[in-house]
């Protein structure tokens, strides 16, 4: 099988930029809405940053015990009449999903929004099976009647504007073309969803958090589609990655302040609701999955990304994402936090990704459970440079960059040479549109007479401390 | 079931390989100073922000009263409370697809949630769990003593060990998915009213 070539991000980023004039700064001024109300609801909350510090312990605690709280977890879900599947990877969850629906004869399958499940790539699995999938989540809804995946992991269609829903609808489910009124579309799809909730034979939910000490899981929902489908068919089965696992009731105190404010500046999202084995009258299936993730447990420089609770703040904050749209990634995960998750999949596929960010660092300090994002996308550079997967024009920029930086005084003559060069380097060459496509719309700032490091020595051998210097 | 064994056991065995080296211990969960606010004005105000609102009645029947005021038009009332009668009482119900009907659902939470306006709601609250979810309306008993400051007292008292089902709701069904616009009754309730009345 010939490997796939890599996501050109960069042409899928410029092809929803320039569409319109509409798309791309609706999808910046929404979502950079979205972090100010973060930004309001995090400084409300004083103990904010122990929030972030203690939800970041309590991850790293629960991933270096994973084996033991999964055990605990596992245990705990049985005794109350949960059956526990355990699937290694994509595959190994469509097929255990499959058998249980084929097992209770179930034809019509109503699911909400999980990210485990479209990396899984589940729903199409299931159709190929004769399985009626129907996603509950409107945006994610509207992605499915689009042939889409979602674009951003909380607002799956945040990139269409009113009139792309309206056509779409009126395409799919009857309504009039040109009502455009939010509230008019939600209703219709409220309408057009109902019969399906009823006649479903399963509901399926993702997990955003499972708890080993009472083998609960925790959903959380705007819509309370989830809990319609947990609530009215008899069977209710639940995707959750093995990273989703926390030791104690009480830390969902910790994460549950920090998930909604984090990723859409709300005190919590309208519905967090606890399953601790099947309600009365009903059926529980849970499918603990890895696809990678125990392999990813294993990497020095990337584990910690295991960490991640989904809630979308690095997205929302980061200025590459707001423009460039959430499926320019060409992955189930996308943004900051697709940037560090999406390579760990497939390398060459994603190799690309690492070089969709400025590295402003703004993804870390947003991250309600301190992932050291940028840092991360910086060191999936390092290892696309290391397999000779960089892009053309950074190849050759940077295998001369690669020497310098190995010779640091050549680096620093560069450096002097480089400031002149730059004010009289021709702009076609610096902003040449297959070469450099970072450079379309953009000013290169103005350099400063003096470099840092002549700023620094200067300024340490005024205070008498240079005998550091090497 | 041998796939499902075998399975098991080699993702276990993968994660005891990959484990990190250094082993991090629980932080413990620091006791934070309660607000020095009244807690109902601040439930109250963040109910309202959600979508939800709060009404105080004198009895159950000011309590009913209020339900006809705010849904003159509801056909089908059902009650999960011994307060307001309804049209169909919840513990009559056997399949939750009987549910579809229902314009009110009628429901008793155990607290409420200063800092996010939510109520706690359990399987044994509700009966039958998708009478929260089927109504078009809700209408949540709440006695005011009953409001706790943040996230970390409400777990205090949840017992995720005594019920199958429990959820902190916080205000009607919601989305902003098309343009980020609000609309409140996604696919769940299209409002949801809180009384204020004690336990009788």
């Amino acid at each position: 099988m010939s490997r796939q070539q890599p996501t050109d991000v960069v042409a899928r980023a410029e092809a929803f930029i320039r569409q319109d004039h509409i798309h791309e700064p609706m999808h910046d001024g929404f979502l950079w809405a979205t972090m100010q109300r973060r930004d309001a609801e995090a400084a409300a909350v004083p103990e904010w940053e122990e929030l972030r510090e203690l939800a970041s312990q309590i991850k790293e605690h629960a991933l270096t015990h994973l084996d033991e709280y999964l055990t605990q977890f596992e245990a705990n879900a049985t005794q109350r009449g949960a059956q526990v599947h355990w699937a290694r990877d994509a595959a190994e969850h469509n097929e255990i999903v499959y058998a249980i629906l084929q097992d209770h004869g179930v034809t019509e399958l109503i699911k909400s929004k999980s990210m485990l499940q479209e990396e899984c790539v589940m729903t199409p699995f299931l159709e190929r099976r004769g399985i009626t999938v129907t996603e509950s989540d409107l945006g994610e809804r509207i992605q499915q009647l689009d042939g889409q995946p979602p674009s951003h992991i909380v607002f799956p269609a945040i990139h269409k504007t009113r009139q792309d829903v309206a056509q779409l609808f009126a395409r799919t489910i009857g309504t009039a073309p040109n009502n455009d009124d939010p509230h008019v579309l939600t209703e219709a799809m409220r309408n057009n969803a109902r019969p399906r909730f009823l006649a479903a034979g399963a509901g399926m939910t993702g997990g955003n958090f499972a708890i080993a000490e009472t083998g609960t899981f925790v959903v959380c929902t705007n819509e309370g589609n989830a809990d319609i489908g947990a609530s009215v068919p008899p069977l209710h089965i639940a995707s959750i990655g093995i990273e989703k696992i926390i030791p104690r009731v009480e830390d969902l105190g910790v994460f549950l302040r920090l998930l909604a404010r984090s990723g859409e500046g709300a005190p919590l999202t309208q519905y967090s609701s606890h399953f601790t084995g099947p309600r009365k009258g009903g059926e529980l299936h849970i499918v603990l999955v890895d696809n990678g993730r125990s392999r990813r447990l294993g990497m020095a420089d990337f584990w910690t990304s295991l960490k991640c609770i989904r809630c979308g703040a690095c997205m929302n904050t980061c200025p590459v994402y707001r423009r460039g749209g959430g499926l320019a990634y060409g992955a189930t995960y996308s943004g900051p936090i697709g940037v560090i998750l999406d390579p760990t999949f497939d390398e060459y596929k994603y190799s690309e990704l690492p070089f969709h960010s400025t590295l402003c660092g703004s993804c870390s300090a947003v991250c309600p459970v301190k992932i050291d994002i940028s840092d991360q996308i910086f060191k999936w550079r390092r290892v696309m440079a290391n397999k000779g997967y960089l892009p053309l024009a950074k190849r050759l920029s940077f295998a001369i960059a690669g020497h310098v930086f190995a010779h640091p005084e050549e680096y620093h003559a560069l450096q002097k040479a480089a400031a002149p060069a730059i004010d009289h380097a021709p702009h076609f060459l610096l902003y040449n549109q297959t070469l450099n496509p970072w450079g379309r719309e953009r000013e290169i700032p103005q350099l400063a007479k003096q470099t840092f490091r002549e700023w620094y020595l200067a300024h340490r051998r005024s205070h008498g401390n240079q005998n550091t210097e090497s | 079931m041998e796939t499902r064994t075998l399975s098991r056991e080699s993702m276990l065995a993968a994660i005891r390989q990959n484990l990190p080296q250094q082993r991090v211990s629980h932080p413990g969960i620091p006791a934070f100073p309660s607000p020095d606010r009244p807690l109902r004005p601040m439930f109250e105000e963040h109910l309202t922000n959600a979508g939800g609102a709060a009404h105080t009645v004198g009895s159950p029947a000011e309590a009913a009263a209020k339900l006809s005021a705010l849904y003159p038009s509801a056909k089908a009332v059902c009650s999960a409370v011994p307060e307001i009668a309804g049209t169909r009482r919840v513990a009559d119900i056997h399949d939750p697809h009987e549910l579809a009907d229902v314009d009110v659902g009628v429901m008793r939470a155990q607290f409420g949630v200063a800092e996010s306006g939510a109520v706690w709601l359990t399987q044994e609250d509700l009966l039958v769990n998708a009478l929260a979810f089927l109504s078009q309306h809700l209408v949540v008993l709440l006695d005011p003593n009953e409001i706790v400051s943040d996230m970390h007292e409400a777990y205090r008292r949840v017992r995720l060990s005594e019920t199958a089902y429990g959820c902190f709701m916080m205000g009607p069904s919601a989305t902003a998915d098309i343009e980020a616009t609000l609309v409140h009754g996604a696919q769940g309730p299209r409002s949801l009213n809180v009384l204020f009345l004690p336990r009788a």
